[in-house]
């Protein structure tokens, strides 16, 4: 016989875990609810690491940021994982599409020469830094206290490698693996990116997470993506490189969504105390000064004399957003 | 104008070995050893990191296509399943315990895994390492969760897995597999790797997760199939990544042979020790066995791992020494465990009870060298008792292992009679383990085993207790008060199946399913 279960109605004795309802009550919690709160554990722990013995597994105390409650920091997005791979799947097939279009159609050779150096120039070793981002987020994913920053970190960890994956293929769709190369030698000598390539080498010896956050989510983030992703694009748009502009999709709409993200973070961070507020602040003119002076030289490279205007731009929409988040710029 | 139709279309290795790399450079602003500060102190040496063989090749293009395929698919049964009050489905209200099990005892785990890894992907110096151990620590990420989300539905119906986390480092038999995982985090990336990447991954996942998977797809339950089978191909990247670490140390350098060899020694022993939880429910938890936990031993372990170390053989590693006494333990774990927590049951957080004629019948055709020469007598008169209304429960508490953290309940390997101690002095204090394996572990790291928050050390020390608590109280419980302190449901969570509310409640919703009142 076969049994019809669904036309049981059935009274559930509870709606969520308990966890979750200390927190919001009994009643039906998200996914990305139960698959988030307090999962980390935070109480008793058998053994010291024995990479950092003075401190437990898991330890507040490896940032000078100070919360109540660390799950204060949601991911207004959501993001659990199966959240975060759909909505990349979605947008890694059109960037897929764009870049199909591109190669089936040969629409490179329609790119203006000068552009397409541009490109390799200025897009192809930002791969580097990508790198580095990547690293700066898994730091944050391992070390970082409370599943609701940490989770997102390793989200925005794999994004980056994704970018770092995007500029590689920009390179070798524009010219080859050679581009590849070339660009890693301007990584590593090019005047133009030493001051880029030190700031980064600074972030990865950073020990305080949050201000990993700080230097590379916010700072380096904000004020590098704004300017290669929003006005060098428009560059790119206006001047006949509209497939330059179709390669580097996925960074434009994905520098909008994470940066929600990030601006949450710091907004509570921030919000938290005083204390927090000068710290974050703090690092915020550590490092914004660093980030543009190493803007500067491949501003130049990317819009001429327009140089000190476009960056000036972006620092001034950089610092309104800093301001708006309850920062001291 | 060059015409690019004329390139040479790059070969997918060679495409992979561009999109991953060369993004990495040899730092100077900074020393690469203050960038990579984890990368020596264990004693491995790695000379060239290029010399990494990805074990598999995956963009971060292709590995969201086919991660968000796998996701859509998993959710939309899950949901289905909630809808249709698919739990009514299982054989029988029994099988409930053994997910209980997995949720207060591996989930939070995978979670482990998936920060240890993200350390491991932050710490390796080679750019093939990191990523794999990136994509597996969101995997893991992904485990978690499709495991929380699997059960959440359970939870809504049934005790026991109400507050999984918050016991998972509190509850005394929870410690066995919480401590497994913070011995692996607390070590360096390269042992990491070896704990959860070989020996875990690698040794291991066909004993833990095959079981629990064909328990549920033997015992009706579609939900935690779902996430087993869909976690399947992650776990096959997996095992080739724990694979790969381990030819990668060994070919680096042969001074990294012995350090390899006392790491896979020690794991192998700490996961054997884990799958004592299998090994009950295998034996005692399913009300539809899939197998013996003697047969699964025999056929995953005795014949697959050994192909495993006679391929490893090359590199010189031996089969450890220790996995040899579990030929014999197979016949004996699986009882001795089930008959701890029948005892102990007023204090787990998941039913217990004495198997039927029948079950026993099963048992002793599994086990005919053991289970009627030293267990059945022993399980009948427990069963008899409990219909005369005298339910037997250990109101002592058990002394736990320094290493692995189990009650001491193994026998001796030449005695099945008699309880294995072993004893270690350090520092003018004594210490005690259940095995040479575990003693071996003690003996080789005491600085970091005399750590252990051994659950049972803890409540005669106090420190079990809710906040407030005031021990010197005429008629005070201290039992009641260490369960108050779990966050048990006293009286619901725990005690035997035999009228517990699940067992009520399933027979219920399922007399409304299949009946006219
Ligand atoms: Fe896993
Ligand atoms: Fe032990």
């Amino acid at each position: 016989m076969e049994i019809d279960l669904r036309t049981v109605a059935i009274k559930p004795l509870r709606h969520t875990f308990d966890n979750i309802a200390r927190r919001f009550g009994d009643k039906p919690a998200s996914r990305y609810q139960e698959g988030t709160y307090d999962i980390q554990q935070t109480d008793i722990f058998h053994y010291r690491p024995m990479w950092e013995p003075e401190l437990q597994l898991f330890d507040k105390r490896r940032t000078k940021v100070e919360m109540k409650d660390w799950y204060a920091l949601k991911d207004p997005r959501q993001f659990y994982y199966g959240a975060w791979t759909i909505a990349r799947s979605r947008q890694q097939e059109a960037a897929d599409s764009c870049f199909e279009m591109i190669e089936d159609r040969g629409l490179v050779a329609m790119i203006p020469a000068e552009l397409k150096q541009l490109a390799l120039d200025v897009l192809v070793p930002m791969r580097h830094v990508e790198w580095g981002a990547n690293m700066g987020n898994s730091y944050m994913a391992a070390y970082g206290y409370g599943t609701a920053i940490t989770q997102p970190c390793i989200y925005h960890a794999m994004d980056h490698l994704a970018v770092a994956q995007y500029l590689t293929r920009i390179g070798l769709v524009l010219d080859g693996p050679e581009a590849l190369d070339a660009a890693k030698d301007a990584w590593m000598t090019a005047a133009l990116w030493q001051p880029m390539r030190r700031h980064v080498e600074n972030v990865l010896v950073v020990q305080d997470w949050f201000e990993i956050f700080v230097a590379q989510n916010l700072v380096l983030e904000g004020l590098t993506y704004p300017l290669l992703y929003d006005y060098l694009d428009s560059e790119f748009s206006a001047k006949g490189g509209t497939a330059i502009s179709m390669m580097t999709r996925f960074m434009t709409e994905w520098a909008t969504e994470t940066g929600k993200w990030v601006d949450a973070q710091i907004k509570v961070a921030a919000a938290e105390s005083p204390e927090n507020m000068v710290l974050i602040s703090d690092w915020l003119k550590q490092y914004r000064a660093p980030v543009l002076e190493a803007l500067i030289p491949i501003s130049q490279r990317a819009f001429g004399d327009h140089a000190e205007s476009v960056l000036a731009e972006v620092t001034a929409q950089f610092d309104a957003r800093c301001a708006k988040l309850g920062l001291s710029v | 104008m060059d015409m690019h139709a004329t390139k040479k279309k790059l070969g997918i290795k060679e495409k992979y070995a561009h999109m991953t790399r060369g993004l990495d450079w040899e730092t100077s602003y900074q020393p690469m050893d203050k960038v990579f500060p984890q990368a020596t102190f264990e004693g491995i040496k790695i000379h060239d990191w290029d010399k990494w063989e990805d074990p598999f090749r995956l963009t971060m293009d292709s590995y969201w296509k086919y991660q968000a395929e796998k996701e859509r698919k998993l959710y939309a049964v899950l949901d289905a399943f909630a809808q249709n009050n698919g739990h009514l489905g299982l054989t029988d209200a029994r099988y409930l315990n053994a997910i209980k099990l997995f949720l207060t005892g591996i989930s939070p785990l995978e979670y482990v895994a998936h920060r240890g890894f993200a350390a491991a992907g932050r710490n390796f110096p080679g750019v093939g390492p990191r990523v794999a151990c990136l994509m597996q620590s969101v995997d893991e990420m992904r485990h978690a969760q499709t495991q929380i989300h699997a059960l959440s539905n359970y939870n809504k119906h049934y005790d026991g897995f109400h507050d999984f986390k918050h016991m998972l480092e509190r509850v005394w038999y929870l410690s066995v597999p919480k401590s497994f995982f913070d011995d692996a985090f607390s070590a360096g990336p390269f042992e990491y790797m070896i704990a959860i990447g070989f020996s875990f991954e690698y040794v291991l996942t066909n004993l833990l997760f095959v079981p629990f998977m064909s328990g549920a797809a033997y015992n009706g339950d579609m939900a935690t199939v779902t996430f087993g089978f869909s976690a399947q191909s992650d776990e096959a990247r997996h095992m080739t990544l724990g694979l790969e670490c381990i030819k990668f140390m060994l070919e680096q350098d042969p001074d990294n042979l012995p350090i390899v060899q006392k790491w896979i020694d020690k794991w192998a022993w700490r996961g054997v020790r884990v799958l004592t939880l299998v090994a009950m429910m295998m034996d005692y938890m399913l009300p539809k066995r899939v197998m013996s936990w003697k047969e699964a031993w025999e056929i995953y372990f005795e014949q697959n791992g050994g192909a495993l170390f006679a391929d490893l053989a090359r590199y010189g590693i031996t089969m450890p020494e220790c996995l040899k006494q579990c030929s014999i333990d197979k016949e004996h774990i699986g009882h001795q465990a089930w008959a701890t927590f029948y005892q102990y049951g007023g204090a787990a957080a998941f039913h217990t009870w004495m198997p039927s004629d029948d079950e026993m019948d099963w048992l002793s055709a599994k086990y005919p060298n053991t289970f009627d020469k030293y267990y059945r007598a022993r399980f009948t008169h427990w069963r008899d008792e409990a219909e005369k209304g005298n339910r037997f429960y250990s109101n002592t508490l058990p002394m736990l292992c320094q290493v692995c953290q189990i009650p001491m309940l193994f026998t001796e390997p030449d005695d099945p009679t008699t309880i294995c101690y072993r004893e270690s002095d350090y520092d003018g204090e004594k210490y005690h383990t259940c095995s040479d394996g575990c003693k071996h572990i003690f003996d080789n790291e005491p600085q970091k085993y005399i750590q252990a928050w051994l659950p049972v050390h803890q409540i005669y020390q106090g420190n079990c207790f809710p906040e407030g608590t005031d021990p010197t109280v005429e008629g005070f419980d201290p039992l009641a008060k260490v369960l108050e302190w779990y966050h048990f449901d006293n009286g619901h969570d725990n005690l035997d199946f035999e009228g517990s509310r699940d067992q009520a409640n399933f027979a219920a919703w399922r007399g409304m399913a299949t009946k006219n009142t």
